[in-house]
């Protein structure tokens, strides 16, 4: 591996190469940089009032967080909404990457979607944590997609469990899970940026040649050019946690977790929504579980099948850039397909969508 | 532009009025069942809507009232205390004295026995039933919900609440509604087991405020929005401050951005003794 001189992180900050044409898409990687660490913070704050018992947890995050801690609802607040911000910048760091061709390096890709893969398993179990009724049924659903595994299913899913069903010891693992897999993502992040990024440095817009000669010193451009992403940023992001903080949040939450009540309408957090439509649309129990996992797993494909000469997607074919917005609107229409009851009409959308979700990349590789 | 680049905008532009187009098309074509057909309560020109207004404070006291003399018979509050009303609808003697009011299990003394003791400011609401089997067997099987988080637990929060409580109708010709139940369109299904609790004149104000339906709806919808959400006033006071200063911040980066990317921005190419290119035909 070729290190540039004086690698250490903290100074690639200040003079590490970056060509000079790189638009606000990649403004987005910081931005994940930094409400990674504000999850971490208002995370650690939080677990130090909360009480991971099923008595108690709907309790001390309702109540006790809520309105006895000071600014315990300003935490609270940034938290879930701070989940909800990471996971759009996910996705526009995601849709950056795919767009523009970063799958053609492949550490980088891996560990980004290895990243992305933690932060849905860490957003999962996060929502357990409030035991509402949302989290409970959640949490039954997801974790009985388990028992689709032939033969070890059953006994996965009660190993999982800590028991017959979704109750006291899950609620406890979930909460020692949802604390240690931000340590995990850190770690791959770090090799995400510092060990991998930091060989070539960053892409830009027009792909591979200019790369080698138009390239500036971090700082003080992109430096100043990311305080300015992350102020906007902070402008909107305050505005979720002080003025509208149940905007994304179910109201189904707010009710106590009872077993013996299933909600009208289980359904979880808005980015999940596109994999959700996905397993409801598979009528087969396996399959749907095999196509939700592949719905997230086939990003591990890309660097595979579409290797580029140019490390972009700026000299290909028009397909690879139409298919790209099919398959970018067909998982926009399934986040509503995935919202909506299971009747008609949402269930042909699905099943539609569904299928042009996975086209684009069945087509693209031929 | 390119020529390609424009042709594959505009198929995905076309791809994407035909995906919209469709899905569009399907869903108007869906037959309504009747059992869907909730009514959406309209958003109320509530005085706590705005970005930086707060809960009208004696619209949340006259909405205790309403609470504890109308709804406590009923539904539990246990996420409420008294000492949380301190401050923000009752003074801290006015909250004593009504939790003095209540009989509160305590103990066990020295001899072991559990006793009764009036309220004290840390207890929280009482449970009119002792559980949730007697609260359903009291009320035609359906247990009156907890009022605690009862805003943020429902889709449309006070609207929902205001116009739940003031929609109660003989239900339309044709429309059965089961024995114990009462039509009420908001209601998800129409048929609710709580009986209208909401008339003109049930209670006196003690501010002499008209005691309408709809101002007891209102009240205790205000009320219900501040048990859910108690640092409502604290959120939008902390906003006031925060959101103009992000703003402030937002203009300073954005001209320091311009500024340190000026030169890279007024830069020009410019070829000097550039061999003639040759156009191959």
């Amino acid at each position: 591996i070729y290190f540039f001189n004086r690698n250490l992180p903290l100074l690639s900050l200040l003079d590490l190469g970056t060509p000079v044409n790189i638009s606000y898409f990649w403004n987005f990687g910081s931005l994940l940089g930094l409400f990674c660490g504000v999850q971490i913070f208002s995370g650690v704050l939080l677990s130090m009032h909360y009480q991971n018992s099923i008595e108690m947890a709907f309790f001390s995050v309702n109540l006790s967080i809520q309105n006895e801690v000071f600014l315990g609802w300003f935490f609270h607040n940034v938290h879930s909404s701070g989940a909800s911000f990471f996971f759009v910048f996910l996705y526009c760091h995601l849709f950056r990457g795919l767009y523009y061709g970063g799958f053609n390096q492949i550490n980088i890709w891996m560990s980004g979607v290895t990243i992305l893969l933690f932060s849905m398993a860490l957003a999962f179990l996060g929502y357990v944590l409030p035991w509402g009724q949302m989290s409970f049924w959640g949490a039954t659903v997801i974790t009985n997609l388990f028992s689709a595994i032939p033969y070890v299913g059953e006994d996965v899913v009660h190993v999982l469990w800590g028991g017959y069903g979704v109750a006291g010891p899950t609620l406890n693992r979930f909460f020692s899970l949802h604390f240690l897999v931000p340590f995990l993502m850190v770690m791959v992040a770090f090799f995400h940026v510092f060990i991998f990024l930091h060989v070539k440095g960053s892409s830009n817009p027009l792909g591979g040649p200019i790369n080698q000669f138009l390239k500036i010193e971090f700082f003080p451009y992109f430096v100043v050019k990311d305080f300015f992403g992350i102020y906007l940023i902070f402008f909107v992001f305050f505005y979720f946690c002080l003025l509208n903080p149940r905007l994304l949040l179910d109201s189904e939450n707010f009710i106590e977790a009872n077993s013996l009540v299933t909600p009208v309408h289980i359904q979880p957090e808005w980015y999940f929504l596109s994999s959700y439509a996905i397993l409801r649309s598979i009528p087969n129990k396996f399959g749907g579980v095999v196509a939700l996992a592949f719905s997230v797993l086939f990003f591990y494909f890309f660097p595979f099948f579409f290797q580029n000469l140019y490390n972009n997607s700026f000299f290909n074919n028009n397909n690879v850039k139409f298919y790209f917005w099919f398959w970018l609107s067909s998982a926009i229409v399934l986040c509503y397909v995935g919202a909506s009851p299971v009747e008609y009409p949402w269930v042909s959308i699905g099943i539609v969508f569904t299928f042009f979700y996975f086209s684009g990349f069945f087509f693209l590789l031929f | 532009m390119s020529r390609w680049l424009q042709l594959g905008r505009r198929a995905a532009l076309a791809a994407g009025a035909l995906g919209a187009g469709s899905g569009a098309a399907l869903y108007l074509s869906t037959p309504a069942f009747a059992t869907e057909l909730t009514l959406h309560s309209s958003h109320l020109p509530w005085s706590h809507n705005g970005w930086f207004s707060s809960l009208d404070a004696a619209s949340v006291r006259r909405g205790y009232f309403v609470f504890k003399q109308v709804c406590a018979a009923c539904h539990s509050m246990k996420f409420i205390a008294y000492r949380h009303l301190v401050g923000v609808c009752l003074t801290e003697e006015e909250a004593k004295a009504e939790a003095a009011e209540i009989q509160v299990q305590d103990g066990p003394d020295e001899t072991g026995q559990m006793f009764e003791r009036p309220g004290k400011l840390s207890d929280f609401f009482p449970n009119p039933y002792p559980n949730v089997e007697a609260a359903k067997a009291a009320n035609g099987g359906a247990a009156p919900p907890d009022l605690s988080f009862i805003v943020a637990a429902r889709h449309g929060g006070a609207d929902y609440l205001f116009h739940l409580l003031t929609g109660y109708m003989d239900p339309p010709a044709g429309r059965l509604v089961g024995e114990g139940l009462y039509y009420n369109p908001y209601f998800p299904g129409g048929a609710i087991a709580m009986a209208q609790a909401l008339y003109n004149e049930i209670i006196e104000y003690e501010d002499g405020t008209p005691a309408t339906q709809s101002q007891l709806a209102k009240d205790v919808a205000t009320f219900l929005t501040f048990t859910s959400e108690m640092e409502h006033d604290d959120r939008k006071r902390i906003a006031l401050k925060v959101l103009p200063w992000t703003l402030v911040l937002v203009a300073c980066s954005w001209f320091a951005k311009r500024h340190v990317f000026t030169y890279l921005k007024s830069r020009k190419i410019a070829y000097k003794n550039r061999p003639p290119r040759k156009f191959y035909t």
